[in-house]
């Protein structure tokens, strides 16, 4: 079998990656991607633990952390979609109206 | 010993895949590789006696986030990302804030070190303690609907909500041409 911890690097790796990915990236929908690939990093974690723990409740979570996941999309993209009709960019940089 | 082979696989497949979506210049490239991930993820759900979850994943992760992120991909048509601006512009390009984002790195990685070492049993297999019934989708449905109705129910207004507001959001304005 394999240990949890085994599963828990996988999942803070993956993490790392999504963090690096919103920080690194100057692009609206890979930011939205690093994102969803951030929730999914979570989601492995709490499936492991809830595994791990006899407990059905990791897996009812992650059912809706996916369902949250679904609705940010949506509204992400349309927001994304509205920002994109506004500046012709989809570099974040380019948004810089509220900035002082 | 099989079981192994397959997780490391799987955990390769979906952390190459994830790396990969960052370093894509392309976004259509990142979203194709981001589904091949999501699918690695479910074989590990598959391993961890989640298949509820595993077929959720595949079927509204890989099945319907990612065709809409297809779908906003093609319609923007967008330019790729413009790397040597960004080198010039970023804020963190900064040398000092630079060392100061490792120095705060390297403090993390520390603790989250000296934190794991004081922790124990996380090297016990994951499965060891409890059967993989706990995990069926007849216990899922069973918890879902006696204890969490209310969690339920309020993701039914959430999706609403988040409906109404994508359409709101991304419709034309009516003065537009």
């Amino acid at each position: 079998m394999i240990p949890l911890s085994h599963y828990l690097i996988v999942s803070a790796v993956l993490f790392a990656i999504g963090t690096a990915g919103v920080f690194l990236r100057r692009n609206l929908i890979t930011i939205l991607l690093s994102i969803e690939i951030m929730l999914n990093a979570v989601n492995l974690s709490f499936v492991a633990f809830g595994r791990f723990a006899g407990d059905v409740d990791g897996q009812i979570i992650t059912f809706f952390v996916i369902t949250v996941a679904a609705a940010e999309a949506a509204v992400g993209l349309a927001l994304v979609i509205a920002l994109f009709r506004q500046r012709e960019s989809l570099n974040p940089d380019a948004f810089t109206s509220l900035k002082w | 010993m099989p079981e192994t082979i397959v997780f490391y696989t799987f955990s390769a497949v979906a952390i190459g895949a994830s790396a990969l979506v960052i370093g894509q210049r392309n976004t259509m490239y990142s979203v194709l590789l981001l589904i091949a991930s999501f699918g690695a993820l479910s074989g590990l759900y598959i391993q961890l006696d989640a298949p509820f979850v595993a077929m959720a994943q595949i079927i509204i992760y890989a099945g319907a986030i990612m065709v809409l992120f297809l779908f906003v991909v093609m319609l923007l048509n967008a330019p790729r990302e413009d790397a040597a601006e960004w080198d010039r512009a970023h804020p963190l390009h900064h040398p000092n804030i630079g060392r100061f984002g490792a120095l705060l790195a390297t403090l993390l990685i520390v603790q989250l070190a000296w934190a794991l070492a004081k922790v124990n049993g996380l090297d016990a297999p994951v499965g060891a303690r409890t059967d993989a019934s706990v995990g069926s989708v007849v216990e899922m449905g069973r918890v879902l609907f006696t204890r969490h109705t209310f969690a339920f129910e309020a993701t039914s207004v959430l999706i609403l909500v988040a409906m109404v507001g994508a359409v709101i959001l991304a419709r034309r304005e009516s003065g537009e041409q």
